[in-house]
């Protein structure tokens, strides 16, 4: 078990220099003088020269990379050319508002979707199964802006139920957080219900026709302990895979919903980053997207093993 | 032959199934699926319900549990009276009440009965959970009991264990245990002992017999296996196509069978008498194995585990037009040597010639063009052949990768059908269109298309019912004298090895035990574990094709 966790992570660093090396070229191997890209049109030349300077351009290709990446290790990923804050820094305070939606989103897709996935699977072919793969079907088609704004128009705007937009931190009012989140959460779930409730139909209509779940209903156990404990803990492995994806996926894809819902998180940041051609942002970025899946598919793997005695590693 | 021949004219009576019909769900106009069964069993008493697949057996037991497919099956008339009580009109709730401590049932595939990610321990505690409010000192004490009582090694350790980390026979011995915990007064045993070793499945029956002695049990055990009948019953019922045909004391039923289809069903069974000595051809064998070694996970960077001997110094030869069998329990390293021969998987060590060419050390590319020469029928017809292609589109692929013209080929996929006994345009049909015995005649004639001088069996009709098999043994014994094919035989079963083999190698840990003509393996075996072997066979006194005791025993 040490072994392949060790092993797993040392699988990360060929993954991450790959990655490295492609930030790294993104902004090097964009036509032109990048320079220039980012001083933009009405830039003097000493001012050109100083960004020049700043970004190390005027160093030889591989020694660039080589200073790039010994910073990169220190924790380093440059200053803003807007703001001049340090990287780490604005990810740092964007990062928080991202997560706690993103894990409060995927608590609710899973409480919604596997009880829905697992009553379908249960009544195969009547006219729950049904209801519930139409509303898959939807959920996969309708697009996020939509439902953002339909929930808008709805819950804020006739019922008043909740805010329009805005984002307070549950560090400050655990209430008011909630009730700023779960619009946008809503929003982002429905494609991941819509997911999660295939994926466990699916798994789940497998394993009821396992011989054990047969024992189980030989031995008079109660059809809810053979639903959820029996079939769903054998279920559970390919409904984590998609549940760690989907949380992965999450992180990257906020962009939308964040700016629909004006949510100060790492997706309005990476917006704003690309209009402004921040490029150490937006490198800065792609980096911690990519670490996060890396990391998020090691904890999966190593859930297996939590759900499932006989995988060893 | 012992039978059993207790009386039960004053025991009460523990199930009475009255006239059951059971049909397809929604479909009044399909031929019922049950029709009409009745049947009694007596407290202490073993019913014996035999027939082939598709007869209605397990359906009936379980009717019996109220276990039938929801939206597939359902009962649509008689009665099921156990208790006085009408098992058909129970809601759901008391139904579940009757399971495990009135009725308990134990399948036939361990491997796959019991729950993969729960302690076994926690499994058998499910049942006290489920019906007894006993405290949780008392429940494990009473699982520990039980597991005692099934002659489980190590009870505190295995309580603790996952289904993957026991043995066939130790999970079978689980699900006894978990059957008989609550003392129910019936015990339905649907195939327990059919997926396992002969030896584990003789330990098997005599513990349900001891346990069934002990707690005066009755016993509804379902079997298509006519020696475990003869151990085992105390009466017997024969089933056909949803019907009961015959019912009789066990030794009645042997002797002087009444009905024409249980006749042909005992007639069917293959004897332990080996056949007939042939003499050997003359020339060099096709196939000669010498000094095969497979050892598994002696490598790996990381992990450091203990290689496994699957096969040691194993050395045979089989002339043109003869049978070898290579017999022996599961883990004895019989499919090995198939696969080895086969080169599915690489030896480590040793020497395969086949047709004069030694095949053992060649590269898969330089082996491509001999593959022709050997080839194999699979034990599970239902797997082997892709459901997706039509029967000819299965049949011809080899001969068109040897470069055989497609029309050629497809002519020859019709005469292989003829050959094998199925009509010639089979091969614009799918596979899930035949039955298991098709299937096999199918992957039969897929095998020879290649015209092989050598033809692998593994565990080729161990799939199939008594009848079907001889059908398909007969097949391949014909098409032997007809092709002068060699034929390497890999089973478990006895008879099965008695009908076909001239010569019988007998393997056990990976190792050769015994090696010899057919007649000597079998009537004056030399090695203890042959004899363990032909003495676990169930009804090796009895002649059943003849209904009368073995002579020569």
């Amino acid at each position: 078990m040490l072994g392949y966790i060790t092993r797993r992570i040392l699988a990360v660093i060929p993954v991450m220099t790959i990655v490295a090396i492609f930030v790294f070229l993104l902004l090097r191997l964009t036509p032109g003088d990048p320079a220039a890209i980012i001083a933009g049109d009405m830039a003097t030349p000493a001012q050109l020269e100083r960004i020049r300077t700043s970004l190390g351009l005027a160093d030889p290709l591989h020694e660039q990379f080589i200073t790039w990446v010994g910073l990169l290790l220190q924790g380093e990923l440059g200053t803003s050319l807007i703001s001049s804050t340090p990287v780490t820094q604005m990810i740092g305070q964007r990062i928080w508002p991202t997560v706690n939606i993103a894990v409060l989103t995927i608590l609710l897709s899973v409480l919604i979707a596997v009880p829905m996935g697992v009553l379908a699977a249960w009544r195969h072919r009547t006219w729950v199964d049904y209801a519930v793969m139409t509303f898959s079907v939807l959920g996969f088609s309708i697009p996020v802006f939509v439902i953002g704004y339909i929930f808008i128009k709805i819950f804020s705007i006739e019922l008043r139920w909740f805010p329009v937009q805005g984002y307070v931190a549950p560090s400050e009012d655990f209430g008011k957080f909630l009730s700023r989140a779960i619009l946008p959460c809503l929003t982002l779930a429905t494609i991941y219900v819509a997911l999660i409730a295939r994926m466990t139909r699916a798994s789940m209509l497998e394993v009821l026709g396992e011989d054990y779940i047969r024992t189980a209903r030989a031995k008079g156990v109660k059809e809810t302990v053979v639903l959820f404990r029996h079939a769903l803990s054998n279920a559970a492995v390919p409904i984590m895979t998609i549940i760690g994806t989907g949380f992965a996926l999450l992180i990257g894809g906020v962009v939308v919903t964040e700016s629909v819902f004006n949510i100060p998180g790492i997706g309005r940041l990476t917006v704003d980053a690309i209009l402004a051609r921040d490029y150490p942002v937006i490198q800065g970025m792609i980096l911690l997207t990519s670490g996060l899946y890396v990391l998020i598919n090691l904890l999966i793997d190593l859930s297996y093993t939590f759900f499932d005695p006989r995988i060893r590693y | 032959m012992k039978f059993k021949a207790r009386t039960f004219d004053d025991a009460p009576n523990v199930l009475e199934i009255e006239n059951l019909t059971v049909r397809l769900s929604g479909n009044e106009k399909a031929a019922p699926v049950l029709d009409g069964v009745s049947l009694t069993i007596r407290q202490g008493e073993t019913v014996c319900l035999v027939g082939e697949s598709g007869s209605g057996k397990s359906v009936t037991s379980l009717s019996v549990m109220g276990l039938l497919p929801r939206g597939a099956l359902e009962a649509t008339g008689g009665r099921i009276g156990l208790e006085g009580r009408n098992l058909l009109e129970l809601g759901p709730q008391a139904m579940r009440d009757m399971r495990a401590q009135k009725i308990s049932m134990i399948f036939q595939e361990p491997m796959t009965a019991l729950n993969p990610v729960m302690r076994v321990g926690e499994q058998i505690e499910e049942v006290l959970n489920t019906h007894t409010k006993l405290s949780a000192r008392e429940k494990k004490a009473r699982v520990l009991d039980i597991m005692n009582q099934v002659h489980l090694p190590d009870v505190e350790r295995i309580y603790r264990s996952y289904p993957h980390q026991l043995s066939g026979g130790q999970r079978q011995r689980i699900m006894i245990a978990m059957a008989l915990i609550l003392e129910p007064q019936l015990l339905i045993a649907d195939e327990p002992t059919t997926a396992l070793d002969v030896t584990t499945q003789q330990q098997i029956l005599s513990l349900i017999a001891e346990l069934q002695e002990k707690h005066g049990t009755a016993v509804l055990f379902i079997t298509h296996d006519m020696g475990v009948v003869a151990e085992i019953a105390d009466t017997v019922h024969v089933m056909k196509l949803g019907r009961i045909v015959e019912h009789a004391p066990v030794e009645e039923l042997l002797r002087r069978p009444r009905e024409e289809y249980t006749r042909q069903l005992l007639q069917a069974v293959p004897s332990l008498t080996p056949r007939a000595a042939r003499d050997t051809p003359e020339g060099a064998p096709v196939l000669s194995v010498n000094s095969l070694q497979k050892i598994y996970g002696a490598h790996g960077v990381f992990k450091r585990t203990e290689p496994t001997k699957a096969a040691t110094d194993v050395n045979f030869t089989i002339p043109r037009g003869r049978t070898l069998g290579i017999v022996g329990e599961s883990g004895s390293g019989k499919s090995t040597v198939a696969r080895c021969i086969m080169r599915l998987i690489d030896p480590t060590k040793g020497e395969i010639r086949v047709a004069d060419q030694e095949i053992a050390t060649l590269s898969r590319r330089a082996l491509r063009p001999l593959r022709r020469h050997i080839q194999i029928v699979f034990q599970d017809p239902f797997r082997s052949l892709n459901p997706r292609w039509t029967i000819g589109r299965s049949l011809v692929e080899g001969p068109l990768n040897m470069g055989t013209d497609r029309k050629a080929a497809l002519e020859r996929a019709r005469e292989l059908l003829k050959l094998v006994g199925l009509p010639d345009d089979a091969v614009d049909r799918y596979p899930h269109q035949f039955s298991g015995g098709q299937r096999q005649r199918i992957a039969i004639a897929r095998a020879i298309a290649m015209e092989p001088d050598v033809l692998v069996a593994d565990e080729a009709v161990s799939a199939l019912d008594v009848s079907v098999q001889a059908q398909v043994l007969d097949l391949l014994d014909e098409l032997q004298k007809k092709l002068g094919i060699a034929i390497l035989f890999i089973t478990h079963d006895l008879r099965v090895a008695a009908q076909i083999c001239d010569e019988v190698v007998v393997m056990q840990h990976g190792r050769v035990v015994e090696h010899d003509s057919a007649a000597n393996v079998l009537a004056a075996p030399k090695h203890a574990y042959t004899r363990a072997l032909i003495e676990a066979a169930p009804g090796r006194q009895w002649d059943f094709a003849n209904f009368r005791e073995l002579e020569s025993v």
